[in-house]
């Protein structure tokens, strides 16, 4: 088992400017856990992952790991437990798979020492959890959006962190490889008890594959617990102001949210915005 | 961690071979540019008006007396090939600095216009103050180190670099030339050599004076930028990633910024601002090493042979002789105009 780390946000208010996006708030993340951040667009989710990774700094509160402020920890101890996969990391132009994973070792080097075995070690099983031994020469942007998405955790994964933040890991990903990706954090989460927190846009995605849901709106935590008690209809009413029903999952068992618009439906709205069942 | 899956040990040491692999090709790559670096500028102690064979150049350079090449090897050639190196491997290094830290290629220090800012500040102190030495360059560092402030200032809202920097850099870069241009103006007594060196560089006459400072600058400079070879690598996926490494970005980045603008201000003190060799150092070395690690050492030698053979061809190759500046510039500008076409096509995101 890794070591029990306890990540949470206390009090927390994060501003660009004079604007605040995360206002006094509290959030617990469960150790051992996949977490997904949901929430309408620009409510701050993005936010709150920069700021628990301690790329922003806050403007109230703090963010804490283990009962240290992570904004007061020495930034390769930090990096030693907790990882980051921003939204659109940058590959440098022809970059190798192998070198740029290899990068991810760096928390775990000094400034001058010699590479080791065990950097090796991490670097291969990074690459064969995530399905990339096959690709480790090749250029990374020759890659398909899928592959590079998987070299990217790949990357997270060599710095072997207990906990993995992931900002959208699959927002330019088609369907399949959507899926791929996230089964991959499930792997992880279950094989080596890695505590995941991601972003997600996708609300059926994030209530199929996280075990603790959170949804922001107006800057505070929502709702949050699992996806049965957080996917409802009153809380995506709330949180994005939109009309649906939630029917469960008959491949899953999770929650399934179904959006009414106002064309294409087979009832009129209201009647199924009011529970009418779906023919 | 724990529970970690073990990797089966023929793709550890796949992973292991193809590493050795990189470095063993990136030590060739530097091994052969050194040897190059060292006998162009053995060739540049040999060759001129008068031919003096090895021997005689090693015996100067061994401080014994040689009728003739005592005076043209060790006083006229020796620190004009010195100051040719140690620009070389000043700008060489300062440019891809800059442009690994910024990711774009046409961030080098001299197309935005920090190598003209020192250039401008170097020639006002020389015509309009009267100083010498290193006053000069305290004044070369000062405005360099002010132009770099001022684009950090405007550009830096996330640490991407986009089309505004260039543009504001460019920019900056024609105003240090402007004020190049109009202080040499003013002083009418300068001869065109003299002048051409605070317009493009040039190494001619070239003194122990005037190549000191910038040596001393290249030894104590150069170890503090490849000391951050590593988080410039980070730096390179971005800051949010480089910062989820570890790496404290700001720090680095002031660092590497004061280090490689130093540098680029000594070697601009000495020799005026030697066109493009910033600029094209680094992507001549990426093409060699290939994606095979830093490419901090290999640009360095590269901008030292660049300023070598550029200094040989201007004096001897061509009709008659030109500032190595000249030389440089006739290369550098077809490689911009390359680039600036690029990114146009690319969509206009630099």
């Amino acid at each position: 088992m890794s070591a029990t780390h306890r990540l949470a946000a206390e009090g927390l208010t994060l501003a660009y400017g004079e604007r605040a996006v995360i206002e006094d708030l509290d959030l617990a993340v469960p150790h051992g856990r996949i977490t997904a951040i949901v929430g309408a667009n620009a409510c701050g989710k993005s936010t709150l992952l920069r700021s628990m990774s301690r790329l922003l700094a806050p403007r109230g509160g703090q963010v804490v790991l283990d009962g240290r402020s992570v904004h007061r920890l020495p930034a390769k101890e930090l990096a030693r437990t907790l990882g980051l996969l921003p939204q659109s990391p940058i590959a440098p132009e022809g970059i190798t798979v192998a070198d740029l994973v290899g990068r991810g070792r760096h928390p775990h080097q000094g400034m001058f020492s010699r590479w080791k075995r065990e950097d090796d070690v991490a670097v291969a099983a990074a690459l064969e959890a995530t399905q990339t031994t096959e690709l480790a020469e090749r250029a990374v942007d020759e890659l398909s959006g899928g592959q590079r998405q998987r070299v990217w955790i790949a990357m997270a994964l060599a710095q072997q962190t207990d906990v993995l933040l992931l900002d959208e890991p699959t927002t330019f990903l088609d369907v399949s490889h959507q899926i791929e990706v996230l089964d991959l954090l499930t792997d992880l989460n279950r094989t080596r008890g890695t505590t995941v927190v991601m972003v997600l846009h996708d609300l059926n995605m994030a209530a199929r594959y996280a075990d603790h849901l959170v949804a922001l709106a107006g800057g505070r935590v929502h709702a949050a617990g699992a996806p049965d008690h957080v996917l409802t209809e009153e809380t995506v009413r709330a949180v994005f102001g939109l009309e649906c029903r939630v029917v469960v999952d008959p491949t899953s068992g999770r929650p399934l949210m179904l959006p009414i618009g106002r064309h294409h439906m087979t009832a009129p709205a209201e009647a199924l915005a009011a529970g009418e069942p779906i023919s | 961690m724990t529970a970690v899956v073990t990797p089966p040990p023929s793709s550890v040491d796949a992973v292991a071979r193809y590493r050795v692999r990189r470095a063993a090709r990136r030590r060739l790559v530097i091994t052969v540019l050194a040897v190059l670096v060292v006998v162009v500028f053995a060739a540049s102690l040999m060759i001129g008006r008068t031919f003096y064979p090895p021997g005689d150049v090693i015996r100067v350079v061994l401080g014994q007396e040689v009728p003739g090449a005592t005076f043209t090897v060790g006083r006229l050639r020796l620190p004009r090939a010195v100051l040719a190196v140690v620009a070389g491997l000043s700008f060489g290094l300062a440019g891809v600095t800059f442009q690994t830290m910024l990711r774009n290629a046409l961030a080098s220090p001299d197309v935005i216009g920090i190598t003209s800012g020192a250039g401008a500040a170097a020639v006002f102190a020389i015509v309009f103050l009267g100083w010498s030495g290193t006053a000069v360059s305290v004044t070369a560092i000062l405005a360099a180190l002010g132009v770099a402030l001022v684009m950090y200032g405007l550009a830096f809202t996330d640490g991407v670099v986009g089309t505004r920097l260039i543009l504001i850099g460019i920019g900056i870069a024609a105003m240090g030339r402007s004020v190049t241009s109009y202080v040499l103006s003013e002083a009418g007594a300068w001869d065109f050599a003299e002048a051409l060196r605070w317009l493009t560089g040039s190494l001619n006459g070239s003194t122990w004076e005037a190549t000191v400072p910038a040596l001393v600058a290249l030894v104590v400079l150069a170890p503090v930028l490849l000391a951050l070879t590593r988080q410039l690598s980070a730096l390179q996926l971005g800051d949010d990633t480089a910062s989820a490494l570890g790496i404290r970005v700001d720090r680095t980045r002031v660092l590497a910024i004061v280090a490689a603008v130093g540098l680029l201000a000594f070697a601009t003190a000495a020799c005026g601002p030697i066109a493009f060799v910033s600029f094209l150092a680094g992507p001549i070395a990426a093409r060699i090493v290939g994606p095979n690690g830093s490419l901090l050492v290999p640009a360095a030698l590269v901008g030292a042979l660049l300023v070598l053979v550029a200094d040989l061809v201007g004096q001897f190759a061509l009709g008659s002789r030109f500032p190595v500046g000249v030389v440089t510039g006739v290369l550098g500008a077809p490689y911009l105009i390359y680039l600036i076409v690029r990114t146009n096509r690319a969509g206009g995101s630099l």
